[in-house]
């Protein structure tokens, strides 16, 4: 390997208000390395990020870039360079086509439109993501967006691509191509800057890592010499649990059953559910895995009774539950926790006691019809303390939580309800670690107490983690339903892909 | 009907609609940028007051369609500064503008009323005048009609190729993600603000230099709210804007059609066709919702700042 300094930062300090970002960070990546910066949420990754993009300046702190000195006022200075990013949230206009987002951001770098997209052909193709540069991206799958988003940066000669999170929306195959791309990018001499939280991913893929918590490196280590554990003890420190037992349940009686579940989509944005057909049981956690977008949302609007549709297709305890509002349903022993927090989960405005009330006014918190104030106090405190929810006091808003924190107050406030069933999409993401076993173990206590979970979520770590059985959804159809320990990865990877119309009719037969 | 009469309505639909078709196309601009700015009234009343002032006094009409887009463009920078700089709510601050411009107008223009200048001369293009029918309404225009399709076609060709059109629709589009790739957001809002502030203008110009040469107080009589509406109509493509220009002039001249028909209507009732046109419009491109999408600027309307 060429030992060359590709990239040095030096003493980076960032402050916002309140909090400091990054404290004295320093990061040096090597000619043609894949290097990975490690962290929890929070830890101070996005910053240094979007300092090294241009994004952002820090307070203090030098960049040496290739021997030389720089300052970035700009992502154009950075890509002038050679630094190119692939965000986590995609920086693409839905309505316009490949071809124009790559010219947008390639500038005057772009040449004329023609050639422009047979580059873009050609860079798609050889580098094994194929692109048709004439499709709309809205029309495109989460996977094919990243390429765009990759393309993008290598039509610039880059020296360094960043990647932040990229698996996140990834099936485990379509992960397999990325890092297949991201080795023929190293080989070729272009230096690789990993951003992740999945371990098992940076010891297959980096030469090396940089770990920062709490805004402060705390360790440098080869990845590959390391263990996932020791790994993660530097990432959080030593004084949280990162272990949990997995014991796994069979459960009771079908608590929950949805049988047959088709919808219409209301617009192109949208993904109809087709035949879905699946079960939870009382005392059982279920998973469904899924890349976003692939109608995880329709699915739970389905059954928190916010989309109405038309048949009877939804069994809750014996009885269909499909012409009931989201309210009955609730009072039925049916709880959610959404995926969109601020929005769907709470009102952003609204203090933490209102908060409670939205959903738990029916437990006593409403005195002839009044709102009997004591009580709400009283029950948004037990949740703060019992969940361990950080915030000064009851009165602040919701908005002013961070997400993991709002989150366990979230679940908290549901759990609380001591629902039958309960309803969670993807309930650690954005989370720490610390903050995701604090989760895990409640939903764990649930299920003791007989209820019946289903979790949504794209983090299949968490769901092998948690769930007694686990499935798939792939374009508003769901995969059968295996015991976890009996589902390869590999398997599951099939299925999230929506290769399962075989397996289907080899559970059904 | 006869042959004189038809050429005559032709003639005067393309006359009528070209004031239309300017600030259509500035506002076009405006909304493909993310900005909604309903002070179109108030920036042509400018246009047309400040215009018929400068060709009073300078005896050059096009001395006053320069001023006439100045002034269009001083108040399209009242609307940037408080709508893009300050964030304000942008509905609001549109409406606030064109009361201030209705009201504005009134105040400079008082003395000028009943005072009369030489109108924009016709440029008739030699002999091709004299072909039947569509002679007169096509070639013996005056000069702003002949700009307007010009700017017509740049317009087209800005947003149908040019990586500068790219820029207005990325940042209509998600200004977010242009700042994240580098694109100066605020900047190009602030040129397409400016764009229609200087198309308000020459149409309001228009109005008070070739249409009907002299000035009258709230002579622009809500063309700035069709235009608004046209550019709904036209589901913010390009093209579709010339043809409702067109229709909406035809629909505002419509009886003088009538009469051809000895037909006697109401022209107050006439006067409301092109709005009952566009409600029409509006209840079909509602059913189609993902057509619309894919024209409609997503950010449109909505506040916007750097976060960092």
């Amino acid at each position: 390997m060429d030992n060359t300094k590709r990239l040095e930062m030096i003493g980076i300090t960032k402050t916002y208000p309140g909090t400091v970002a990054n404290d004295q960070v320093a990061l040096s990546i090597r000619h043609s390395e894949i290097h990975a910066l490690l962290g929890e949420n929070g830890a101070g990754k996005s910053t240094l990020m979007k300092i090294l993009y241009g994004v952002t300046k820090p307070d203090t702190g030098t960049i040496i870039w290739n021997g030389k000195e720089i300052r970035l006022a700009n992502p154009a200075d950075a890509r002038a360079l050679g630094i190119g990013m692939v965000f986590q949230h995609f920086s693409l206009f839905e309505t316009l086509t490949v071809r124009e987002n790559i010219e947008l951001a390639l500038g005057n770098q772009a040449g004329n439109s023609a050639t422009l997209a047979t580059r873009i052909r050609e860079t798609s193709e050889k580098y094994g993501m194929p692109l048709d540069p004439d499709r709309r991206i809205a029309s495109l799958s989460t996977g094919e967006k990243q390429r765009v988003e990759i393309v993008r940066c290598l039509l610039l000669d880059i020296q360094l691509l960043i990647l932040d999170e990229p698996t996140s929306v990834l099936t485990p195959q379509e992960v397999e191509r990325l890092f297949e791309t991201l080795r023929l990018l190293s080989k070729e001499g272009c230096s690789i800057l990993f951003i992740s939280h999945k371990l098992h991913e940076v010891t297959a893929l980096c030469e090396s890592a940089t770990i920062l918590r709490h805004g402060k490196v705390s360790g440098n280590c080869e990845p590959k010499q390391e263990t996932p554990a020791s790994i993660a003890r530097m990432m959080v420190g030593e004084d949280t649990p990162i272990t949990h037992n997995a014991k796994r349940a069979i459960g009771g009686a079908d608590f929950l059953q949805v049988r047959q579940l088709s919808t219409t989509a209301a617009d192109t944005f949208e993904i109809a559910l087709k035949n879905v057909n699946f079960s939870v049981k009382q005392g059982e956690i279920v998973g469904i895995a899924g890349v976003a977008g692939n109608g995880q949302e329709e699915l739970l609007k389905a059954l928190s009774g916010e989309q109405p549709y038309g048949s009877e297709s939804i069994w809750f305890a014996g009885t269909a539950v499909d012409a009931l509002s989201p309210m009955q349903r609730r009072r039925l022993g049916m709880a959610f926790v959404p995926e969109d927090r601020l929005g769907r989960g709470a009102v952003p405005e609204m203090s933490l006691a209102e908060n409670t009330l939205l959903t738990s006014f029916d437990s006593g918190l409403l005195k002839k019809g009044f709102i009997h104030f004591p009580s709400v106090t009283k029950l948004a405190k037990r949740i703060i303390q019992t969940y361990k929810v950080k915030t000064p006091n009851e009165l602040a808003a919701a908005s002013s939580l961070s997400g993991g924190n709002l989150q366990k107050f979230i679940i908290g406030r549901e759990v609380e309800q001591a629902p039958k069933l309960l309803i969670m999409a993807h309930p650690t993401w954005g989370v720490d670690i610390g903050a995701q076993v604090a989760i895990h173990n409640t939903i764990f206590a649930l299920r003791e107490q007989g209820c019946a979970v289903l979790v949504i979520s794209e983090d299949l770590d968490e769901l092998y983690n948690i769930c007694d059985r686990l499935g798939a959804i792939c374009d508003g159809q769901v995969s059968p339903f295996v015991a976890t320990d009996d589902l390869p990865l590999a398997q599951l990877g099939q299925w999230m892909a929506g290769d399962f119309a075989a397996d289907a009719q080899e559970v059904a037969a | 009907m006869d042959l004189d009469l038809l050429t005559n309505i032709l003639y005067l639909t393309i006359r009528t609609g070209t004031p239309l078709l300017l600030v259509a196309l500035g506002e076009l601009v405006c909304e493909k940028s993310g900005v909604l700015n309903l002070g179109q009234e108030g920036m042509m009343l400018m246009g047309a007051v400040v215009g018929f002032i400068a060709a009073f006094y300078s005896g050059n009409v096009y001395l006053g369609f320069a001023m006439a887009a100045c002034a269009g463009i001083a108040m399209s920078l009242v609307f940037g500064f408080v709508a893009v700089t300050l964030n304000a709510n942008q509905v609001a601050t549109g409406l606030a503008l064109t009361i201030f411009g209705t009201g504005l107008s009134a105040f400079i223009g008082a003395s000028f009323e009943g005072k009369t200048i030489t109108a924009l001369p016709t440029l008739a293009v030699g002999f091709v005048e004299t072909i039947p029918l569509i002679g007169r309404p096509l070639f013996a225009q005056d000069a702003m009609v002949y700009f307007s399709w010009i700017l017509f076609i740049a317009i087209y060709l800005f947003f149908k190729q040019g990586r500068g059109g790219l820029k207005v629709r990325a940042a209509g589009e998600n200004p977010t993600v242009g700042s994240n790739l580098g694109l100066p957001v605020l900047k190009i809002r602030y040129l397409s603000i400016m764009f229609g502030g200087a198309m308000a203008g020459l149409a309001g110009g228009y109005l008070s230099l070739a249409y009907t040469p002299l000035w009258t107080e709230n002579m622009t009589a809500g063309r700035g709210w069709i235009a608004l509406a046209l550019v709904v109509f036209a589901s913010w493509r390009v093209g579709r804007i010339m043809l409702g220009a067109y229709l909406f002039g035809f629909a505002s001249i419509m009886h003088l059609v009538l009469q051809g028909f000895g037909l006697s209507i109401s022209s107050n009732l006439l006067a409301t066709l092109p709005y009952v046109a566009t409600i029409v419009v509006l209840v079909f491109l509602s059913k189609n919702i993902e057509r619309l999408k894919q024209f409609e600027p997503m950010a449109l309307g909505k506040p916007w700042h750097k976060t960092h």
